[in-house]
């Protein structure tokens, strides 16, 4: 059983208990531990179910690599699926619950699909769910969702926040181990920016805990030097419990820290995503140990060797009394000596290798008493859900048993992988090592930056250095030379701290073991232990002929687990590689891609959620809207009143309230969204000439005239009244949405194509209140407010002037969209309340009634005005919607000319937009189709036409429409057929688009 | 004519690792021309009450300043009941050049962020090097502030103005309240 031990334990403060529970049941820890820690600490060696097969697992790591201890955490708002236990740092009152069992982590149905496994081999679902197809979705997924799965999804909003932080460095070193510490060191002493991040709460990695002897001290003494020397450093960042999650083009990187994941609860932000751009990164990320693929390596009680010294030396804690180390190094010796010293039994070291003679650990152990079998292999591990023993063969043969050794623990290693995934994600080389049978980053082929130059360096174990003093001396050159192609210089006697060497004996590379074994070992051989892969499953995938490693990858899943294959990636390409007969390098590895290790989606968010999920535009009338019923509705970023809402109506009652009363008295718009460019200078004219399809130059100073923007491919992108302010000055209005847009657009003609033409463009949206003063009182309500003439005479339809109203400052647009006398005022945004206010009084008994975007819409389409977004969609052009009178014919030139002089362009055949009236009376269903004789290809029915915008007419009492029709315009009063989605055929006339006051007299009075 | 009222009436956030005010109205007029001309200088000079900005920079005199906001585009700062006095004599003066004088002071919103952890907050929502020594007081940036445009400068060693549009100011105003919260302090910047 695993258990707390009396001693040991570096990182624990004992005197400090923590409470926590797994599953309901209370157990205790101490601050300092990991939950893995901790529930080894209380014998809870089975953790969760595997994928699949929903056999039992355990803890088989101590870092970010665990396959199988992934745990529901917290509750309600801090509920959160699959986290690892082995990077969850313990705090009093955590609550965690495992996954992937039904209905008990003890005893779970699941489990039976083991007995099944010669049914589920490799490529399973892509072989046994493809037919029938209907069963896909009603029976397959239900199944195999209930049955698999890991975590549960939350069902409670985040009740945590999240943040971004923005960081530059000349030097981003992750990994806070010594060869990170010593590289730090080295990059800070030269005086160029360094930030040092590392993912667990503690500096030093795993040297402390491996006993190396630097400068002649432990390795303790040497981190907290370098803590101490890095702290005091103006010029060095220093930040723990911050992983690097990725590096992308331009030295880029993401940090993710985990601020308060230790002690929730604290106020602040729960992850801090570190958003780093840094002149050059180190990645000194060390390596991981690979495990060994025998028979039953996934029992529980089976645990990398150096994860279960981390175990015994940094918390304490033994995972069994009895141990069998399993190895093709030396470096599973130190576990051995490490338990060995704690007081713990380890029956016997089975070494794959056969030596001629002992290494200086060998004899370390061996002088300890403990039995070192060379050429020795598991054949298999007895136990079920628990390590009860081990059955021994020759690493040689095919597994026939020499003897069984009675034990509750294995721990297994077969040698080391350097952390390349960060030197990866851009593009970074790996060249393979045949002494160490691991893939290095290739220094020659580092990846490379938009200088041509490589950006990131590896250091340390990560580059492939397995002794101290290489793993020292190659971070110390390593940040030396990326200070100085920075332009940096370190101090001359700066130099590398000296590490101890070991003389190691060589490792042997063992990717099965025994070398042997049968089929029916292979099948209890475990490659990938999240997605239940096995040594058979990849042999298999090869003879089946996914030899590519991407293939052989996705047919059975190896690697694409949440660990991505930390632990599985190299052993599963040596077998896919022995299984095809090559060597190892020219099978290659998978992809890597960040991140590194899970991140959560908030800290990806970052403070985007809630409130500021997304900018949202208001006027400055938007209190005013939101304290009088308005209904929103989004346009661009911009939020506009659909309608004001009484007390007792419905949205629709007051639509037809607020048009009728803006027909028969006084309606107010607030016009502010709408956009508002000013060009000016001795070419404005002749830019505004090529911007519009009409002649702008021509127009007179004070007065207004409607204009239609084309793109160069000739479709209308935009429209507005533009007003001639003076002589080189114009004010161009925009679309709600078409503002910024349109600002660039000019910009960008400017800047690009007539960078010599003499004009500023400046947008002036949001300096103006602008509102809509719209009905047969509107007169007579700027006439109250008094201050300057608003009179047929001086200020005529089209017409535009600056004065007075009221007292507030204000330009006056006697333009209209509703067909309706109308004046269009802009007064200073910081003054628009207060304007908007007095005319609500001035027109109190004028009968006064604000009016939605719903409402402007009906006025416009009564009035056969476009909208753009509504009749337009991208591939309209002016012609088609009978808009050829605002096509200037004297002009040479202008955007989209000769686009719409193309054949497709003048094609007869093109829609063309006509008013369309229902027979009954009825609304037609906007976007519906009008349907002609005969079927396409296709088989379905050719259509004819499409309905554009489509509104009950309060003032018509009827439905009114409008719509594009093939040869419309000739076909006046023909009735069109459009089937509704409803089940209903609406049926429709063709009319003229303007359905009110046909002469236009109303506005012009 | 009524007062002017700002966006959000002036409100402020101060329970934070930084004070958040909106601040203003303030006067600002935008001038676009040849920024190597020197009559163009010399009307800007003359509006502004300070001298013409390098580039990335901002010149102040109380109220009064300039900032460069891009190689054709100053921005001349003045007090709000100022603006249109000014806005008249720039027009007339720069009647015979080619430019183009705007008052943008009602489009925008002004924020002032006040304490030790200012820069911090900043740092937070705009991709720029915020660290002593790499910004300092008399530098302006135009960048963005999470998902909106903004400029902001240093009005003293632990004081920000942030310059955005209007109708986001409540955005604005949420966001640095976001970033400011209680327990965000990074300690990024010794």
């Amino acid at each position: 059983m695993s258990t707390r031990l009396a001693t040991g334990g570096r990182l624990l403060k004992k005197s400090q208990a923590v409470e926590f529970t797994f599953n309901g049941k209370t157990m205790r820890g101490y601050a300092g531990d990991t939950l893995a820690s901790a529930l080894l600490a209380n014998d809870q060696m089975l953790v969760g179910r595997s994928f699949k097969y929903h056999r039992p697992r355990g803890i088989v790591a101590a870092g970010p690599e665990e396959p199988n201890a992934l745990v529901n955490l917290g509750d309600e708002a801090s509920f959160e699926p699959n986290q690892r236990v082995t990077t969850t740092e313990l705090f009093e009152g955590l609550t965690a619950t495992s996954q992937n069992h039904w209905p008990s982590l003890e005893f779970d149905v699941g489990a039976i699909n083991k007995h099944l496994s010669r049914f589920l081999p490799a490529g399973f679902y892509y072989k046994m769910f493809m037919y029938p197809r209907s069963f896909w979705k009603h029976v397959y997924e239900p199944i195999i969702r209930q049955s698999a799965g890991l975590g549960k999804a939350p069902k409670t909003k985040d009740g945590d926040t999240y943040e971004h932080f923005y960081a530059f460095c000349d030097v981003l070193v992750i990994g806070g181990g010594v060869a990170g510490l010593e590289a730090a060191l080295s990059a800070g002493r030269s005086g160029a920016r360094v930030i040092l991040i590392e993912q667990t709460a503690e500096w030093g990695g795993r040297t402390p805990v491996d006993g190396g002897i630097i400068d002649e001290a432990d390795a303790q003494s040497f981190v907290d030097r370098a803590v101490a020397e890095l702290s005091a450093m103006e010029n060095v960042t220093l930040r723990t419990r911050t992983m690097g999650a990725g590096v992308y083009d331009h030295g880029y990187v993401l940090g993710y820290e985990r601020v308060t994941d230790h002690q929730p609860g604290v106020a602040g932000p729960r992850h801090r995503l570190w958003r780093i751009r840094a002149g050059h990164i180190i990645t000194a990320t060390g390596a991981i140990e690979r495990p060994l693929s025998f028979a039953g390596n996934d029992i529980p009680g089976v645990m990398l060797a150096a994860a279960m010294r981390d175990y015994v030396v940094n918390f304490g804690v033994s995972v069994g009394d009895r141990t069998v180390v399993v190895t093709n190094n030396d470096d599973a010796y130190l576990t051995a000596i490490a338990l060995k010293h704690a007081g713990l039994d380890v029956p016997a070291i089975l070494d794959a290798r056969v030596l001629p003679q002992d290494s200086e650990l060998m004899a370390q152990a061996k002088a300890l008493g403990i039995r070192v079998l060379m050429g020795h292999a598991v054949s298999s591990v007895k136990g079920g859900k628990r390590v009860t023993g081990v059955v021994v063969c020759s690493q040689a043969g095919e597994g026939a048993v020499l003897e069984e050794i009675a034990c509750d623990a294995v721990a297994m290693s077969g040698g080391w992988s350097p952390v390349v995934h960060l030197w990866s994600h851009c593009g970074g080389k790996l060249v393979w090592d045949e002494a160490h049978a691991c893939f290095n980053p290739d220094p020659n082929n580092p990846p490379i930056g938009a200088d041509g130059a490589g950006f990131v360096t590896a250091a340390g174990a990560a580059s492939g250095m397995f002794q101290l003093d290489d793993v020292l001396n190659d971070a110390h050159a390593a940040a030396d030379g990326v200070t100085r192609s920075l332009g940096f210089k370190t101090p001359k006697d700066a130099k590398a701290p000296k590490g101890a060497r070991r003389d190691d004996a060589p490792m042997m590379p063992v990717w099965l073991m025994p070398q042997g074994a049968s089929a029916k070992l292979r099948e209890k051989a475990w490659l990938d232990y999240q997605n239940d892969v096995k040594v058979s499953d990849v042999r298999l995938a090869a003879q089946e002929g996914f030899v590519s490693v991407e293939h052989a990858k996705r047919y059975t899943t190896l690697g694409m687990a949440t660990d991505q294959g930390k632990l599985s990636n190299i052993n599963g390409l040596a077998t896919l590689a022995n299984a095809v007969n090559a060597p190892i390098p020219s099978v290659g590895t998978t992809t890597f891609r960040p991140p590194y290790h899970p991140i959560s989606m908030a800290a990806i968010g970052g403070e985007a959620r809630g409130a500021v999920f997304q900018p949202v535009r208001r006027t400055p009338l938007h209190d005013w809207h939101d304290a009088n019923g308005a209904e929103w509705e989004p346009v661009g970023h911009w939020r506009r009143p659909y309608a004001y809402r009484r007390a007792n109506e419905t949205t629709h009652d007051a639509v037809m309230r607020e048009v009728s009363n803006t027909r028969e008295k006084m309606g107010l718009l607030d016009a502010s969204t709408l956009g508002k460019i000013i060009v000016k200078g001795p070419d404005a004219g002749k830019f505004l000439d090529m911007m519009y399809t009409n002649m702008m130059s021509t127009l007179k100073p004070g007065k207004c005239r409607y204009g239609l923007m084309c793109s160069e491919n000739g479709f209308l992108i935009d429209d507005g009244v533009v007003a001639r302010i003076e002589e080189d000055t114009w004010l161009c209005h925009t679309t709600t949405g078409g503002a910024e847009r349109i600002h660039g657009h000019m910009e960008e003609w400017l800047q690009t194509e007539w960078w010599d033409w003499n004009v500023y463009v400046a947008n002036v949206t949001e300096q103006y209140a602008q509102v809509a003063v719209v009905g047969p009182n509107a007169r007579k309500c700027l006439e109250r407010l008094g201050g300057m003439d608003v009179s047929k005479e001086t200020l005529g339809f089209m017409d535009w002037a600056d004065g007075e109203l009221g007292g507030f400052k204000v330009r006056v647009y006697r333009i209209s969209f509703s067909g309706e006398l109308s004046y269009e005022i802009a007064v200073d945004a910081s003054h628009g309340r207060a304007f908007w206010d007095a005319l609500l009084v001035a027109g109190h008994d004028l009968g006064v009634m604000p009016y939605g975007t719903e409402s402007l819409h009906i006025l416009r389409a009564e009035k056969g005005f476009i909208m753009i977004g509504d009749e337009t969609d991208g591939t309209i052009i002016p012609q088609d919607l009978g808009l050829s009178w605002a096509i200037s014919k004297k002009k040479d030139d202008y955007l989209g000319k000769r686009a719409q002089e193309r054949s497709h362009m003048t094609d007869p055949n093109r829609w063309k937009l006509v008013g369309l009236e229902t027979v009954d009376g009825s609304t037609l269903p906007d976007g519906a189709y009008a349907v002609g004789e005969g079927t396409n290809e296709n088989g379905q029915r050719n259509v004819i036409g499409r309905v554009t915008s489509s509104y009950h007419s309060p003032n018509l009492g009827k439905g009114i429409a409008m719509g594009l029709v093939l040869n419309g315009p000739d076909r006046m009063g023909e009735t069109l057929s459009f089937p509704g989605t409803d089940g209903k055929t609406y049926e429709a006339r063709i009319t003229d688009p303007v359905f009110y006051d046909k002469e236009g007299e109303k506005p012009n009075v | 004519m009524s007062e002017p009222v700002t966006a959000l009436h002036n409100a402020s956030y101060t329970s934070g690792i930084a004070e958040v005010f909106e601040v203003g109205p303030i006067g600002m007029i935008t001038l676009r021309g040849d920024l190597n001309a020197k009559p163009l200088r010399k009307v800007a000079v003359a509006a502004a009450g300070v001298n013409v900005p390098d580039q990335r920079g901002i010149l102040t005199e109380g109220a009064r300043g300039m900032a460069w906001m891009s190689p054709d585009e100053l921005l001349i700062l003045c007090p709000y009941d100022e603006v249109h006095a000014r806005l008249a004599d720039l027009q007339s003066a720069t009647a015979k050049l080619h430019a183009l004088a705007v008052n943008m002071s009602d489009a925008r919103a002004v924020f002032e962020i006040r304490g030790p952890h200012a820069r911090e907050v900043l740092a937070k929502l705009a991709p720029v090097d915020l660290a002593p020594g790499r910004f300092a007081p008399g530098t302006i940036r135009r960048t963005r502030m999470a998902q909106v445009p903004a400029a902001f400068w240093m009005v003293d060693d632990v004081t920000f103005r942030i310059v955005c549009f209007r109708s986001v100011a409540q955005y604005m105003f949420d966001l640095l309240k976001i970033a400011a919260q209680p327990g965000s302090e990074v300690g990024a910047f010794k």
